[in-house]
């Protein structure tokens, strides 16, 4: 066990650039996957098209292969910039997918009866979205939304497998490829440093839903 | 969408006003698209050497690039049905040993369950390869492989196993109870029969995720597709064609298999009640655990 002590500081800035990484690609997927989830719901059919095809396509296709298409193809088009933020994209274009399908499946919950009564009592469109069918779906959103982003967090290793570099994934890579480290006391900091992540944001998420649910 | 929660049946105005927009967004989406596609033109992506040893079978490359990709595949589809199989089989032994679980060491299992639950799949593939090795495990990178993704999602497997004999009534086992039969009996003829009826669904989706876990093997250099498709770039020196027929090869496939699950799900809850697959991610019924049916990579 001695290397994760020898190797502490190593293991705290794979840590925290694994934070960096989640904490960017939470923010990215839900603004983008919210945005997407509005086009799915909308009444213009040309928005719906494209949001059913961003969510078809990047859900059924591998991390990985959005991860490459970024690296390859944004410079292509003529977006540049450093690796650290390719790897961010492909993870928020592929996390992006599944919050839309999250937030989409809260507001298909809402029963249509409350937008009619909400509708037949005068409320405006704005009034009846924030305050009848937003709420309820939100709260329906929690559990599902909660174990994509939970998701996100594991993939974020796959970003720094991919290249990013200096996450915990990367810090595993070092010891053991690098130094030659024997691989299991490596696992086992990388493991906790991965579980002291996603077991806070387990217990956070069940807090919230018990917090949130409704029975109906 | 006549039955949004949203918004009401059009009326005439708005009729035109979403006629208005749909122009506005389709014009827009098409600008960005022509834009993208003078980018890539200016780049010179759509010159033919690119995409002919892919796509024109006289091409002198073709048939090697086709051979190189199809074995690829086989190798993905070798790595995924194995996985699936195995963590199936160990996904059921863990969910009926929780379920039989005394309540002095139920709390061991389920904490092995959590503990594997939070660790990202890409490091189990990682350190299969690292540690087994290790101990003196010598194996083909295709065991790594599998073993890595039935760790994963074995534990996957054994939640939704355990939702769905949770999810049916509790008069099935007090039915069978009563009948006398023993506790392994009631599982085993009774409870799981039904219970993998109505999980087909989740388990056909967590087949997506395992098909796509299977590209994290190009990091311990099994030749699967993903990996196959970097190689035959180093030659063709065209990453864009190559991982875009390589996507299109993975959302066809995943996309027949979400359709799949989907159209499963129709069918079951005609009759009985299924465990819900909402979407297309696996969600199990409320109140239950909700499983990651977004996995890995």
């Amino acid at each position: 066990m001695d290397v994760i002590f020898d190797n502490f500081s190593l293991y705290r800035d794979g840590f925290l650039q694994t934070l960096r990484i989640c904490a960017l690609a939470v923010i990215g997927s839900l603004i983008l996957g919210t945005v997407i989830a509005g086009f799915r719901v909308s009444p213009v059919p040309p928005l719906r098209w494209v949001g059913t095809s961003w969510v078809n396509v990047f859900r059924n296709c591998p991390l990985t292969v959005v991860l490459f298409f970024c690296a390859f193809g944004l410079p292509e088009i003529g977006v540049n910039g450093a690796y650290f933020w390719f790897g961010i994209t492909g993870l928020v274009l592929y996390t992006s997918a599944f919050v839309c399908e999250a937030i989409r499946s809260g507001i298909n919950s809402v029963p249509p009866g409350q937008a009619e009564a909400a509708r037949a009592v005068g409320l405006t469109f704005g009034q009846s979205l924030s305050t009848v069918v937003l709420p309820q779906a939100l709260r329906t959103v929690v559990p599902p939304l909660g174990s994509v982003l939970i998701a996100m967090i594991k993939n974020s290793a796959i970003v720094g497998a991919f290249g990013v570099g200096g996450d915990l994934f990367a810090v595993g890579d070092t010891l053991t490829s690098a130094r030659g480290e024997a691989a299991l006391p490596v696992l086992i900091g990388v493991v906790l440093g991965y579980l002291l992540i996603t077991i806070p944001a387990g217990v956070l998420l069940g807090w919230l839903e018990r917090k949130v649910a409704i029975a109906r | 969408m006549t039955t949004s929660v949203l918004y009401d049946a059009p009326g005439p105005r708005s009729k035109r006003r979403v006629l208005i927009s749909s122009l506005f967004a389709g014009v827009l989406f098409l600008a960005v698209l022509v834009l993208v596609g003078l980018r890539l033109e200016k780049q010179d992506q759509f010159a033919g050497d690119k995409w002919a040893p892919l796509f024109d079978p006289g091409h002198r490359r073709f048939q090697q690039v086709w051979t190189l990709l199809g074995d690829a595949l086989v190798n993905t589809l070798t790595a995924a049905a194995l996985a699936v199989v195995f963590s199936l089989i160990i996904g059921t032994l863990l969910a009926v040993a929780r379920i039989a679980a005394g309540k002095s060491y139920r709390w061991l299992l389920v904490g092995f369950i959590e503990l594997f639950r939070g660790i990202p799949v890409v490091i189990m593939i990682f350190f299969a390869a690292r540690v087994l090795p290790e101990l003196g495990v010598d194996l083909p990178t295709l065991w790594f492989l599998v073993i890595g993704l039935t760790a994963y999602n074995s534990v996957v497997i054994a939640e939704i196993v355990r939702a769905g004999v949770n999810s049916l009534p509790k008069g099935q086992r007090e039915a069978a109870e009563s009948l006398g039969m023993r506790r392994s009996q009631v599982l085993s003829l009774v409870l799981l029969p039904q219970a993998f009826r109505a999980m087909l669904p989740a388990l056909i989706s967590q087949l997506v995720v395992v098909l796509k876990d299977t590209s994290l093997g190009f990091i311990i250099s099994y030749d699967e597709t993903v990996r196959t498709a970097g190689i035959i770039i180093q030659n063709l020196k065209n990453p864009i064609q190559v991982y875009l027929l390589v996507a299109v090869i993975f959302i066809l496939v995943n996309y027949a298999l979400s359709r799949l699950a989907i159209y499963v799900e129709r069918r079951l809850s005609q009759g009985k009640k299924a465990v819900v697959v909402d979407g297309e991610t696996a969600t199990l019924p409320a109140n239950d655990v909700t499983t990651p049916g977004t996995g890995g990579g």
